[in-house]
């Protein structure tokens, strides 16, 4: 999950791969995309010993750590696993056209929305069978982010990570910070660090979907979780009074946040908490990856996003959930429910972790013993929540979240003064979308 | 590419006097002369039949039905999921969209500002280039350079000019500290400028070299000429190289509209056309890749570019058409 953004877009810049693609499609018109890559997909007949899977996994880390889980499953079943590794951001993008022509019998996505989504398309296969073995390994949330809309089970969540408040321990030793738990200790501590010359809140917002994080998280902590499940639905108003709160709050924290978000990078603001030059900083557990250094990721610690509203608390936590899907006709189905299974066990997701220990189990049976205490503390504000939401565009349609949220989100970033007919605009477009299929 | 073969049985219709003795054979009843072997002509009907073929498919078919789907919503998914919808992509581009006008007003910033800024310079360059001073290959090689590297990696090079917090304008300025912070590529008001930086940095190496070949057609008797007259340099470009140059004029200004309407790669690299930096290619883009992609709508964009590519493409062929008429 290296490379792979929460929102499931990009983090680094575009690869050349990637380039050419985009170009090919604009000149293409739009209208070759689905009949030029039918051809993708693997080509191996039916073999009862080989299930193929399809892979966005292509950063070093998780592809070797997947590799280990497969290799565990071959030497468990015999089974051999067939892996197609594509780069993760040519594979979400082509995953249309990968999953409408003749794609592997597993492949890797997403919970949510966007598993959902494929779901009703009929372009993934139910898994109810799988689940009845496997679902005691898991959590009630957990169960309710792998079904369908139509109540059946398509997913197989294998690692999930939590988004919160990071700071570095040293720092608030050093200057005598308290952990903020309610919005105006919250407030209060961005002063005083401002004050004591520090960024109160990194931000890097270039790839425009790290602000998503921050309004969900003022979000649900404003109006609760289902006010967001609504609200991501389309279902209620961008224009609604509640929405409107949430965008108070941020313009009220907005002026201690890091100045240029909008230039700036994710792994650039990150770096600003690692020279201690930021207080705190809003963003998934994979903020890990840029403390390479040993000592540096010991100091690093989080705190779940303070109260707002005392009526919800801090009760929902936003932790977008990766795994494994069936497509809608596996050549050897037996095979892959084999493997799904397996997948779905403590034991592969002890293997996972072994090598990326950037994110937790999905599963409440696998082992916290060689948990980081970074890890079991993500760990215990998983499986301590009430709702667990997944992130913007997992949550919700990604061809609104993508065409109309990202570039709202900068604009209010840029200039909170807008944020009425920010709220208008995007409210006019989200119900031609919603309304389009 | 058909002329040549076709005028062959034609002219060998006229009783020219070298080719008479084959000249009308009493076994052809239509009075062709049938030169061409029957391999022959299939070779021909392949010749010209595939590319046809290729490019109806290609280009034709795709444009067409590109043009068809912007009258649609489409997810993507199989093709009963294509629904009519009539203007209502257009509508709601013209009236609902914060991203469309800007992104229109930015295609026709980038074209005014690669014609008036890097295309004058590129000229000047060229016509100092011509004058054969020492180290000519030199300087055309270092101003021919941005021209041979990818619009990809200029992107990526000038976003280490241009990063406002490690970058290198900001480091040398020291406007990369909280109260006098220069944000080079958030900055609506700065970015695409930035950005047209980069892209003329490009533009001028481009413009130079066609003005270079421009140049050297240029006949030296001319310039004697001017100069027995006594007319000085400045003169002798304006009244006498400068006209000779109208060929080279009209194809500079095909590839700068080309170049602008085109852009995209440098702009996609740099901030993905995000606030400020929007341009039509980048829209149509971002509707149409992706996991749920709005193709109808994204193709309704793509039409627009189109339209506007048609307006300017149109006019340019009218005139070349009537030049050769007249010619």
């Amino acid at each position: 999950m290296h490379d792979l953004a929460p929102s499931g877009l990009s983090f680094s810049a575009p690869s050349r791969r990637t380039l050419l693609r985009g170009i090919g499609g604009a000149t293409l018109l739009g209208a070759g995309i689905p009949l030029l890559s039918a051809c993708g997909g693997s080509g191996t007949a039916a073999d009862p010993k080989t299930v193929s899977l399809g892979s966005n996994s292509s950063d070093a880390v998780p592809k070797k750590a997947f590799a280990e889980i497969y290799a565990a499953f071959t030497k468990k079943s015999g089974v051999k696993v067939d892996v197609n590794t594509k780069d993760h951001n040519t594979f979400q993008e082509q995953i249309n056209s990968y999953l409408q022509g003749t794609p592997d019998d597993v492949f890797t996505w997403f919970a949510g929305y966007r598993m959902q989504f494929f779901a009703s398309k009929k372009l993934a296969t139910p898994i109810d069978d799988v689940w009845q073995k496997i679902g005691g390994n898991f959590p009630e949330a957990m169960k309710k982010l792998s079904k369908g809309e139509d109540g059946k089970y398509y997913f197989v969540p294998l690692y999930t990570y939590p988004w919160a408040v990071f700071y570095r321990k040293s720092v608030f030793a050093q200057h005598g910070y308290e952990v903020p738990t309610t919005w105006d200790a919250f407030v209060a501590l961005c002063k005083r660090m401002q004050k004591d010359g520090l960024v109160p809140i990194a931000f890097g917002d270039k790839d425009a979907w790290p602000a998503m994080g921050t309004f969900d998280q003022i979000n649900f902590r404003t109006n609760g979780y289902d006010f967001h499940v609504e609200l991501m639905a389309g279902k209620a108003s961008w224009t609604d009074a509640k929405v409107r709160k949430v965008f108070d709050h941020w313009t009220e924290i907005l002026p201690y946040h890091q100045e240029g978000a909008v230039g700036r990078t994710w792994q650039d603001a990150a770096q600003t908490l690692v020279a201690k030059k930021a207080g705190m900083y809003l963003l998934g557990t994979f903020v890990g990856q840029q403390f390479t250094n040993k000592a540096d990721l010991d100091d690093l610690d989080f705190f779940a996003f303070p109260e707002i509203d005392p009526q919800f608390g801090q009760d929902t936590v936003e932790a977008p959930t990766d795994g494994f899907m069936l497509s809608k006709a596996p050549k050897n189905k037996a095979g892959a429910a084999q493997l799904l299974e397996y997948l779905g066990t403590p034991e592969a997701e002890q293997i996972y972790l072994k090598s990326d220990p950037n994110v937790v189990a999905a599963s409440t049976k696998a082992d916290t013993s060689s948990y980081t205490p970074l890890q079991k503390k993500a760990y215990e504000m998983i499986s301590g929540a009430k709702s667990l939401t997944q992130f913007m565009d997992r949550d919700s349609r990604p061809d609104f979240t993508s065409t109309v949220m990202q570039p709202a989100l900068q604009n209010f970033v840029r200039n909170p003064k807008n944020v009425d007919s920010i709220l208008s605009s995007i409210e006019r477009q989200k119900k031609t979308i919603f309304a389009s299929s | 590419m058909t002329a040549t073969p076709a005028k062959v049985p034609e002219t060998a219709d006229e009783p020219t006097p070298g080719s008479a003795p084959t000249a009308k054979p009493a076994k052809v009843p239509h009075g062709h002369q049938r030169l061409l072997t029957r391999r022959d002509r299939l070779t021909l009907g392949l010749m010209a039949g595939v590319p046809t073929i290729l490019h109806v498919a290609l280009v034709w078919l795709t444009a067409l039905a590109s043009i068809a789907l912007a009258f649609t919503t489409w997810d993507g998914i199989g093709f009963d999921s294509i629904r009519w919808v009539g203007l209502q992509n257009f509508r709601e581009l013209f009236t609902n969209n914060p991203q469309f006008w800007p992104a229109v007003e930015h295609n026709v910033i980038w074209f005014v500002v690669l014609i008036v800024l890097p295309t004058p310079f590129g000229l000047f360059l060229a016509v100092q280039l011509d004058k054969k001073i020492r180290f000519s290959r030199v300087y055309q090689t270092a101003f021919f350079l941005p021209v041979v590297v990818s619009m990809a990696v200029i992107g990526f090079v000038w976003q280490l000019v241009y990063n406002p917090d490690t970058g290198l304008i900001n480091s040398l300025i020291g406007a990369n500290k909280p109260g006098h912070y220069i944000d080079w590529i958030g900055d609506p008001d700065l970015n695409l400028w930035a950005i047209l930086v980069a892209a003329s940095w490009r533009h001028a190496g481009y413009m130079m070299i066609l003005y270079l070949a421009g140049l050297k057609s240029v006949d030296p008797a001319l310039r004697e000429a001017s100069a027995l007259d006594g007319a000085n340099e400045w003169q002798t470009f304006k009244n006498v190289v400068f006209p000779t140059l109208r060929p080279t004029n009209t194809v500079v200004l095909v590839v700068t509209i080309i170049e602008a309407l085109r852009a995209f790669d440098l702009v996609f690299v740099f901030n993905k056309g995000a606030q400020g930096t929007e341009l039509l290619s980048i829209l149509v883009t971002n509707n149409i890749i992706g996991e749920s992609s709005r193709i109808g709508y994204g193709s309704a964009i793509a039409v627009v570019l189109l339209v506007i590519s048609l307006a300017v493409i149109i006019p340019y062929l009218i005139a070349t058409f009537r030049k050769e008429r007249r010619a």
